[in-house]
């Protein structure tokens, strides 16, 4: 393809400023114009000859234009993760600071991190198939508007992951990023969903043809704020506010959390904080330079302070842990006190509703658990148990 | 850029709470006169704490969705923003008078206009005679009517009472209600004998609250004697002891607490436009297409 006039125009237009994007160089010297890509170098042009040099430079010119002049706002958290999109170098991650997550050394915990960022002819071509992405639960595509002949244009799809090889027809497509937050709410049950990052997104929409600010506003209406933070981690200026700091900082009736005693948050973390339960990375710890003993999780977007949901929480566990511990005396089979592990395992796994009717196999079943009930509880409704120290 | 910020509880158990906020933002977003507009909660995300990070705009206007100035307007928003020099002195608010206070973010370096809440600007009498209007259906709704305002009373402090009774003063200078009184939940004058108050036939009663939820569905409507239960839903109006209640649910659900909102915005700076008219349109046009908007609505 050649390329269009008015890019060229522009592109001369900002060349005495200099341009340099993804291995572009056009810049305005004495003896005329330098072009430089990774493959070619020319020094001395005239304008026509430049104008013949950028038209064989086609792809890197469609690229700067849309970076440049479509995308914009340099050093902001949404071009960033546009470029991670499409595995482009990003040209702000300072991953030397970054001393966790997926730009650390090891590299751990990111699907994608062993994934070098493509050059522009090798992004073009893999933009052509579409270049696909994982955030949460979100799986994104980066394609160019035109495949069969790009004119740089990108557009942007978005549904969950476990739709990946769904028929689109099967799928209700949206395109406007505020219906994000509606399919945000309930999870596949109709339960409220409180926590954003929960793993219980429902799949069976589509969002398709986003702009790159629209996909960015779809992405945050799913998962707020984790762009911005994701985009602090990268450049090494994360802000992280530990337990303590966190349950220092609260008042009224969360004034009390700071009385939650460490090992209590260990147990709190490991409740709710893995990935399990949460996809975001927890990276706040007891205090600084006290860690907790427990996994943080391996998703691409830090959690930088203990949610509302954990601090609403911690205030009922402050409660609970201040009450003292005695040695009950209870009549149980060996069989029975197994019963009762799976019962908890069941609930804490949010395994009952798995559970079928008949399955009189596991502890956790409906019959089960009310067999045990009527052999166990005594008339008042409480588990027949002896208090023996005091 | 502006960016404007609208700062609401939401909540952990309910998630129609997040309604009304939604809905406002979405009309504003509509008019274009902000760069950016987000939703940022205390109960839902996202939070406070993470919400000026996800803007570009360098200049922020944050109102917060709350009825009163106290706990939340004075010390929760502005700590979880991280307002450093916040100090509630800054509104120089004799209890319902706050309007902007600027300040600096610390971890974003932008300015923010932190704004009274919405609750407490005079835009709001229009609210309350806004909702009594769709409440009735009656557009002209005032003579031989009395209209009630009510709130919780002494909550976290005395402030929000004082909200509710400054709109009560302010309507009934307007003479359009032949009777306007100030009842509360939990302090006297009690919303339970809202009767006792009233001579008028018709009383339109409309909660000072952001959100439909426990209070304003489930207490307030049985207090009033409206319903025995209020799973089984009530009419509009209600017979109660020789009265006619108009009831229907929390203010802050009405159209034109957009409006409210970019007022709160404007007075502190920010630059809107025509926005104003536009949502005042539109919600006037929203009124009339809806008479006896949420009637029977515990239903
Ligand atoms: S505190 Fe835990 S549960 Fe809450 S967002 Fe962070 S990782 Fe998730």
């Amino acid at each position: 393809m050649t390329v269009a006039t008015a890019d060229l125009d522009d592109l001369l237009e900002r060349a005495s400023a200099g341009v340099s994007v993804d291995g572009l160089r056009v810049e305005e010297a004495d003896d005329g114009y330098r072009l430089a890509t990774p493959d070619d170098e020319w020094t001395g042009l005239d304008e026509d000859e430049l104008r013949r040099a950028l038209d064989a430079a086609d792809e890197y010119v469609t690229n700067w234009r849309y970076w440049q002049e479509r995308v914009g706002g340099e050093g902001t958290a949404r071009r960033a993760f546009l470029r991670w999109c499409e595995r482009a170098p990003l040209a702000d991650a300072e991953t030397g600071n970054a001393t966790t997550g997926p730009w650390s050394e090891s590299g751990e915990g990111d699907a994608d991190a062993g994934e070098d960022p493509l050059a522009v002819p090798e992004r073009y071509d893999a933009l052509r198939d579409g270049i696909d992405r994982e955030w949460g639960q979100l799986s994104i595509t980066a394609r160019f508007v035109d495949v069969d002949d790009p004119d740089g244009e990108r557009v942007y799809d978005l549904w969950h992951v476990d739709d990946a090889d769904t028929d689109l027809a099967d799928l209700e497509v949206y395109d406007d990023p505020r219906d994000a937050r509606e399919l945000a709410t309930y999870d596949g049950g109709g339960r409220y969903r409180p926590l954003k990052t929960a793993p219980t997104l429902p799949g069976g929409w589509a969002f398709t043809g986003l702009s790159g600010g629209d996909l960015v506003e779809t992405v945050e209406f799913f998962y707020p704020a984790t762009v911005a933070n994701w985009h602090r981690e990268l450049r090494g200026n994360l802000d992280v506010d530990h337990w303590l700091e966190t349950a220092e900082r609260q008042t009224g009736i969360y004034d009390v959390i700071d009385e939650l005693p460490r090992e209590a948050v260990a147990w709190m973390a490991e409740a709710c904080c893995v990935d399990s339960q949460c996809l975001r990375r927890r990276e706040w710890e007891y205090e600084e330079g006290d860690d907790l003993d427990v996994d943080g999780g391996d998703g691409p977007f830090p959690c930088r302070e203990p949610c509302s949901l954990v601090v609403a929480a911690a205030r009922k566990w402050t409660t609970l842990e201040s009450e003292e511990e005695h040695t009950y005396e209870l009549e149980l089979t060996t069989s029975e006190i197994n019963q009762l592990t799976e019962l908890i395992d069941a609930v804490a796994e949010g395994r009952t509703d798995e559970i079928r009717e008949a399955d009189v196999y596991d502890g956790a079943n409906r019959y089960r658990a009310r067999y045990l009930r009527a052999k166990r509880f005594d008339d008042e409704g409480d588990l027949e148990a002896t208090k023996v120290d005091d | 850029m502006q960016a404007l910020v609208i700062a609401a509880h939401g909540s952990h158990l309910n998630p129609d709470a997040s309604d009304p906020t939604y809905a406002h933002a979405d009309t504003i977003r509509e008019t274009g006169a902000f760069d950016e507009v987000r939703e940022a909660f205390w109960k839902e995300e996202p939070h406070f704490r993470e919400v000026i990070r996800t803007l570009e705009s360098d200049e922020v206007f944050v109102v917060p969705l709350f009825i009163s100035e106290g706990y939340f307007t004075e010390q929760v928003i502005p700590r979880e923003l991280r307002l450093d020099d916040w100090d509630p002195d800054k509104w120089e608010s004799d209890g319902t008078s706050a309007s902007q206070a600027t300040l600096e973010a610390e971890d974003v370096g932008k300015t923010i206009h932190y704004c009274g809440p919405v609750g407490t600007h005079d835009a709001m009498t229009d609210v309350i005679v806004q909702r009594a209007e769709t409440a009735t259906g009656d557009p002209d709704v005032g003579e031989g009517f009395g209209l009630s305002v009510v709130g919780h009373g002494t909550d976290r402090n005395e402030n929000s009472a004082k909200a509710i009774e400054y709109h009560s003063d302010r309507i009934a200078e307007r003479d359009r209600f032949d009777e306007v009184k100030a009842l509360f939940m939990d302090e006297e004058p009690e919303v339970d004998d809202v009767t006792d108050y009233f001579e008028s036939d018709d009383i339109v009663v409309v909660p000072l609250f952001i959100a439909d939820g426990y209070h304003t569905q489930e207490d307030i409507p049985e207090d009033m004697g409206l319903t025995e239960d209020y799973r089984l839903g009530w009419d509009v109006p209600a017979a109660v002891d020789g009265h006619r209640v108009w009831y229907t649910g929390a203010v802050g659900t009405e159209d034109l607490m957009a409006d409210v909102v970019l007022e709160r915005a404007a007075d502190a700076g920010a630059d809107i436009g025509d926005a104003r008219e536009a949502v005042r349109e539109l919600a006037a046009s929203a009124a009339e297409s809806e008479p006896h908007a949420g009637a029977g609505a515990g239903d």
